[in-house]
Formats: structure tokens, C-alpha cells, sequence
């Protein structure tokens, strides 16, 4: 009979998922709440379980020249205070849940749960996060948009497991972050967005704008970024109508006890053009 | 199964259960700890706080298997020490305490909070507390408590 597995070492995790038979969990605070019974009752879950929150080879955060490295059992509340966390990001997950929630959760398993309401994958999306997956037979490097492919879903095979988050470095002139929430914590977002941008002598050098919340997966649209970057700020803010005319076209809301389609795509589209605003 | 070591209340505990159980129903059920409570079951309520390795942590939600090779302290431990009479002596003062089913979470939160900055503002106290609901709503007096904890308790923390 298989069964639940605590593992000693990242090796032995590797080892033990090698036969596909495994869940991995990671904090817990998404599954343990998917997956529960009765008080009282263990929760019930597909597969045998594998924690991985106590493996301490995947708690860190370091840094080169050029990206930051956090490992994938890094709680949430040690990357708010980590002095290489990037500020986004840190910003994004100072207002993600409560303490309590923050001690255990993590980006890894924020991914792998792959919410399209996620806070932390606004982030992650707008810095061009890349994940490493990893198994016996080596590891796989996937940009963020290629790891997240559906409501709860992901590229990743049974027996591979999150081990680092790659974030490359970036500085931009502007960043904005808006959660729009029922209370300013433990609140499942009814839509987030971030705006990132890089404005040089009146140009936009770098332009990237995030939404959650508004269809199965979070909406990057890298070519619609890329119509803007070059022009002016000046000649984007006299036509923002065809620019939110291409994302009215990727914000497809959902109704559901948070919110409303209606309300969704126009506080989205309002804090994209709020945001663009800023740039001038 | 495997065998599941863990500190609680500063004695070694060994248990040999199934390690996807909540940790709340192995304190609650297994060894006879009543102080954290079940409220919503999916950890927006706090109710069922504990301290795992002196940060607050929602055991209802907390598979016995994550608390593995870990220091735990609950209500019942943590009233043992100087830092809980001060809170105590504190949301007494300010009449913090009402129905009382949140104030086990609520001190685990205070605790946990004051360890990690002794000097909150209003502001951080809010945010310390944010996972604790209190459904008597009485939240200007529970900030006080910490408020004062935080000056009376000087040095504790």
C-alpha cells in the first residue's frame, strides 16, 4: 500500500514522487481547505500525501546580478520582510490573507493551486517570473504563463515538484498594485491589478499590465504590451479606448459569490486607465 | 503511518496517526487540549491559533505531518508564561474579553505579534490581529489591550 510520506531530504521528496503516486503539499492552506470532511474527519484527499513544508533546503531567497532565487518552501511572511524580496512583491503580499495564513503559504503552492484570482501570481506575471520544476530526471524552466494553464492547472507532471521561483531583476519608473477586496484582509479578490512601466523623456520604454480575476487564467497580453512600447505617453493617453478595446477583448469575468461580470471588467478597465494616467 | 515528532509546550511529543489529520482535531481530540477552538474550519477566523515555532498559525487548516520536527505552544503552555499575565492583566483592564470564544486566537495573535515588533502602532496592532475575528465586535478594546500589554509588559518582549 502507498502512503504519506514526510521526507527527510528534497532528495528523498524526489525520490518518493519518481513513482507519480504522490500529492505534494506545501503549507496546506489551499488543500487542506479543498480537500476537507467533517470536523473531526481527516481531509480526503485523490493520492497519498507528500509534505514538503519542512524541507529546509527549499527555504531561502538569494540573489546574483541579475535574478532572485526564492526557494519553494519560503513562507509568504518571511519574503514581506526579506530585504531581496522585490518591492512589488512584497507589496502584493502584505495585504494576501492574514499573518496566521501568511507563516505557512507559499508562492510555490500559490502556483501549483493556480487560483485565477491568486494576488501572488499578479505579481509573478507582471516580473516575468520563471519556475523551476524539478524530478529525478532533471530539472524544467518555465516562464510563469507556460507553468499555469487553466483554473487549477498546471504543466506539471506527477512527478515533479515546484523547487525555485525565479524573478529577474527589473526596475520601472511606475508600479501601481490595486486589490479590490470585501476587507482589506482575508479576503479573496473580486479583481487585482498591477501596472508596471518604464517612461524615459515622455517614452514608454516598458509597459506591462496584470489583472486577476477576470478569466481562467491572469491576463498578461505581452503583444498588446508591445503595440505601446516606443510611443509616447502622450499619444497612448489620446486613444486608451483601443488600448482597453484590446483587453476588453481578453477580460472575460466570471459571476460568482465575490462579484459580478459587470462590475469586474469595468473596475479592471478603470484601474488600467488609471493607471495609464499616472504615466503622464 | 509515519511516526510524527514534535515539541508541545515544551515537552516531546510522539504520535503515530495519520498526518493529513488537522492539527486542531490531533490538540483537541488526541491530547485533550481544548483551548484552540474550531470556528470557521478554513482559517479566516483564528480561533484555532497556535504558536508553531513561535509564530501564530491556524491549526485548522495545519496537517499534522507540517507540524514535524516542530515547536509547538498552545493556550494552554503559553499561559505559563510571564508574557501571558500581561495580556491577560491587560485585556482584563481594557474589557477585552466578551463572549471569550476568540480570545484564545486573539492572545496567540498578540503574542505573536509583540514577539516580532514590541512596539506596534494602532496600524500594526490591526494587521497582527487581522486573522481574528471577533463576532461581539469588539475590536477597539482588544487593540487597546495590546496597546497596553505592549507598554506594561516592557522588556518581556
Amino acid at each position: 500500500m502507498v502512503s504519506h510520506v514526510i521526507p527527510k531530504t528534497y532528495a528523498e521528496a524526489l525520490t518518493v514522487l519518481k513513482a507519480g503516486n504522490h500529492r505534494v503539499i506545501a503549507g496546506g492552506t489551499d488543500m487542506m481547505v479543498r480537500h476537507r470532511a467533517w470536523a473531526g474527519l481527516p481531509p480526503l484527499f485523490d493520492k497519498p500525501v507528500l509534505f514538503a513544508f519542512t524541507l529546509s533546503e527549499l527555504k531561502y531567497v538569494k540573489e546574483d546580478e541579475q535574478v532572485i532565487c526564492i526557494g519553494a518552501m519560503t513562507d509568504l511572511e518571511t519574503l514581506l520582510h526579506h530585504e531581496r524580496t522585490p518591492a512589488l512583491l512584497r507589496q502584493v503580499i502584505a495585504i494576501m490573507a492574514s499573518p496566521a495564513i501568511r507563516y505557512v503559504s507559499t508562492l510555490a503552492g500559490n502556483i501549483v493551486n493556480a487560483s485565477p484570482a491568486a494576488d501572488s501570481l499578479l505579481a509573478l506575471y507582471a516580473l516575468d517570473a520563471q519556475v523551476v520544476l524539478e524530478s529525478t530526471s532533471g530539472k524544467r524552466i518555465l516562464s510563469i504563463e507556460k507553468t499555469i494553464v487553466g483554473p487549477g492547472k498546471t504543466v506539471l507532471h506527477d512527478d515533479e515538484m515546484v523547487a525555485e521561483i525565479r524573478i529577474p531583476k527589473t526596475r520601472f519608473t511606475h508600479t501601481m498594485f490595486r486589490k479590490v477586496g470585501g476587507r482589506r484582509a482575508d479576503a479573496i479578490t473580486k479583481i487585482g491589478f498591477v501596472g508596471c512601466a518604464t517612461v524615459n523623456e515622455g517614452i514608454i520604454r516598458d509597459l506591462r499590465l496584470v489583472f486577476n480575476a477576470v478569466a481562467p487564467v491572469v491576463v498578461r497580453e505581452k503583444s498588446v504590451e508591445a503595440l505601446h512600447v516606443g510611443h509616447s505617453v502622450k499619444n497612448v493617453l489620446s486613444d486608451t479606448d483601443t488600448l482597453m478595446h484590446h483587453y476588453s477583448e481578453h477580460i472575460k469575468p466570471i459571476d460568482d459569490q465575490r462579484s459580478n461580470q459587470h462590475y469586474r471588467k469595468e473596475a479592471a478597465l478603470r484601474l488600467a486607465r488609471h493607471f495609464l494616467d499616472t504615466l503622464a | 503511518m509515519p511516526t510524527i515528532n514534535f515539541t508541545l509546550n515544551g515537552k516531546p511529543v510522539s504520535l503515530n496517526t495519520d498526518p493529513t489529520r488537522r492539527f486542531l482535531d490531533v490538540l483537541r481530540e488526541e491530547l485533550t487540549l481544548t483551548g484552540p477552538k474550531e470556528g470557521c474550519g478554513e482559517g479566516e477566523c483564528g480561533a484555532c491559533a497556535v504558536l508553531i515555532d513561535g509564530h501564530i498559525t491556524n491549526s485548522c487548516i495545519l496537517p499534522l505531518g507540517n507540524v514535524s520536527g516542530r515547536e509547538v505552544m498552545t493556550i494552554e503552555g503559553y499561559r505559563e508564561t510571564k508574557r501571558y499575565r500581561v495580556l491577560e492583566e491587560a485585556y482584563i483592564a481594557e474589557g477585552a474579553v466578551q463572549c471569550g470564544i476568540c480570545i484564545p486566537g486573539m492572545i496567540i495573535a498578540s503574542e505573536s505579534l509583540l514577539a516580532h515588533n514590541p512596539h506596534p502602532t494602532d496600524d500594526d496592532i490591526r494587521i497582527g490581529l487581522s486573522g481574528n475575528l471577533c463576532r461581539c465586535t469588539g475590536y477597539n478594546m482588544i487593540v487597546r489591550a495590546v496597546k497596553r500589554a505592549a507598554t506594561r509588559g516592557k522588556g518581556l518582549w
